[in-house]
């Protein structure tokens, strides 16, 4: 199968930046597609790990950003697992997820960056995870309020599910870690 | 045999039954477990998603805390092992990334806390004679696959967890509980992992291939060793049923859970009245030795 890439106004240094994030080069990428076909969600997505290095390697621009695979992809680590030249795939994809936030590039179904950021903040509040908190959040910010709420009674029930946040962290290092980040 | 026990923020919430399997189990088997004063949260996907730095300086900062111990960390959740030997690898092998952790943290970490998983502290540390041993019960020819998931044994060079492709360590363990280990090809595929509440439909896609996979293979139940997975393969087996018209009914717990009924110890204090598929074909195949 042939693959058609057209090119388009370049958004120079994407593939400078992936590199700087990642310290990933991804010029040994010979296209075997060891990757491609070990990905557990090639079948879903449009724009495969292979293709995405391809890209990359072309440096035809940010259109990239816009992959659906960048939100799709599980970090499994399945690509680099295999990967014969060792090309650290999963450190590629979570710069391109960093760019792609920082640039806005178009959302996507589901809305990952959402719950990364309701996820972060309530350990940046409570030094842990508080799981109630960040799927309202989540339900609120994606509109879905119905989604799993047939589950909740069950899981209280059966203490799967904390209804209140976890006060024992210490936010000493947690503190200094996002305050540094800033 | 005495370690610190990070045991992630999941413990409090999904995977209560997880925590408490450990701590029954580890009781039975006179391990010591301490959990560092005050942890936090690994960071775990949405940290590696977002920033480098800091999805290595959130369990930097637990590592520390262990190192303060002067212990060996042990970790169960298969997210949380993962960052933790991530990170440890960062740190040893770029200078650069120490300094950066150390300027986050505030004081220097050299990525030098040993982490092991439950399951290596059982196999390697106690040993296969002592839990024979200490086995009352057995699994009597109970038909177990075995699910790593993808964390424990990827990246490789950072985990170092058995094989990347062809993992056996829980396999060994059933074995000894007199358990049938069965051998599949989805031991090491991915369930869909933190896609739980952002991508429910790949959860179901990938969950639903990994049922299928264990019921094709004959599986009685499945041992997880990863709050993730369980969650994936338990709690969505129903919405799986739903979505794919399929009619999946096997139990998922924890290999701690199968370890914990050859010990003898109460299912309720092993937590597995929390599993939502019935653990019942499980708790009745259980055999007094």
């Amino acid at each position: 199968m042939s693959l058609v890439i057209s090119k388009e106004k370049i958004e120079a240094g994407l593939l400078q930046t992936v590199k700087e994030i990642s310290g990933v080069d991804v010029a040994g990428c010979l296209q075997c597609k060891k990757c491609t076909n070990g990905c557990p969600v090639t079948a879903l997505v449009k724009v495969p790990p292979s293709e995405v290095i391809r890209r990359l390697q072309l440096n035809i621009g940010d259109s990239i950003l816009n992959s659906d695979l960048i939100w799709m992809c599980a970090s499994c680590e399945t690509c680099f697992s295999r990967c014969p030249m060792q090309i650290d795939m999963a450190s590629v994809m979570d710069a391109l997820r960093i760019i792609s936030v920082k640039k806005n590039a178009a959302k996507q179904k589901g809305n990952v960056p959402l719950f990364n950021r309701w996820f972060l903040k309530t350990i940046s509040m409570f030094g842990r995870t508080y799981d109630l908190g960040m799927i309202a959040a989540y339900k609120i910010g994606t509109s879905n309020y119905f989604q799993d709420t047939d589950k909740f009674p069950m899981m209280l029930q059966k203490r799967k599910i904390a209804l209140f946040p976890s006060l024992k962290a210490d936010k000493k290092y947690v503190r200094r870690i996002f305050k540094k980040k800033k | 045999m005495k370690y610190a026990y990070y045991p992630g923020c999941s413990s409090e919430s999904t995977a209560r039954d997880q925590y408490m399997s450990i701590r029954e189990v580890s009781k039975v088997l006179d391990i010591e477990l301490i959990e560092p004063k005050g942890w936090t949260c690994c960071g775990s996907t949405p940290a590696h998603h977002t920033d480098r730095i800091l999805s290595i300086a959130l369990p930097a900062a637990n590592l520390l805390l262990a190192k303060k111990m002067g212990l060996d960390m042990v970790v169960f959740c298969a997210a949380c092992y993962n960052r933790m030997k991530v990170a440890n690898y960062e740190i040893q092998t770029n200078p650069k990334i120490r300094k950066e952790i150390s300027d986050s943290l505030g004081e220097d970490y050299d990525g030098s806390v040993n982490v092991h998983h439950f399951v290596e502290v059982l196999i390697k540390n106690i040993g296969i004679k002592k839990l024979q041993e200490a086995f009352t019960h057995s699994l009597d020819g109970l038909k177990v696959v075995n699910y790593y998931g993808c964390l424990l044994v990827r990246p490789h060079k950072a985990t170092n967890f058995d094989d990347p492709e062809n993992p056996t360590i829980m396999d060994s363990l059933v074995t000894i509980m007199g358990g049938e280990s069965i051998d599949w090809p989805h031991k090491v595929e991915c369930c869909g992992g933190g896609f739980a509440l952002t991508r429910t439909d790949i959860v179901i896609e990938l969950s639903n291939s990994i049922l299928g996979m264990a019921k094709a293979a004959g599986a009685q139940c499945m041992a997880v060793a990863c709050p993730m997975c369980q969650v994936n393969l338990d709690l969505r087996q129903s919405d799986i049923n739903k979505v794919k018209s399929s009619n999946h009914n096997i139990p998922i717990v924890y290999i701690t859970q199968l370890v914990g009924l050859c010990l003898g110890i109460s299912p309720e204090k092993l937590g597995m009245d929390k599993c939502i598929v019935s653990p019942m074909p499980i708790i009745e195949a259980v055999k007094s030795n």
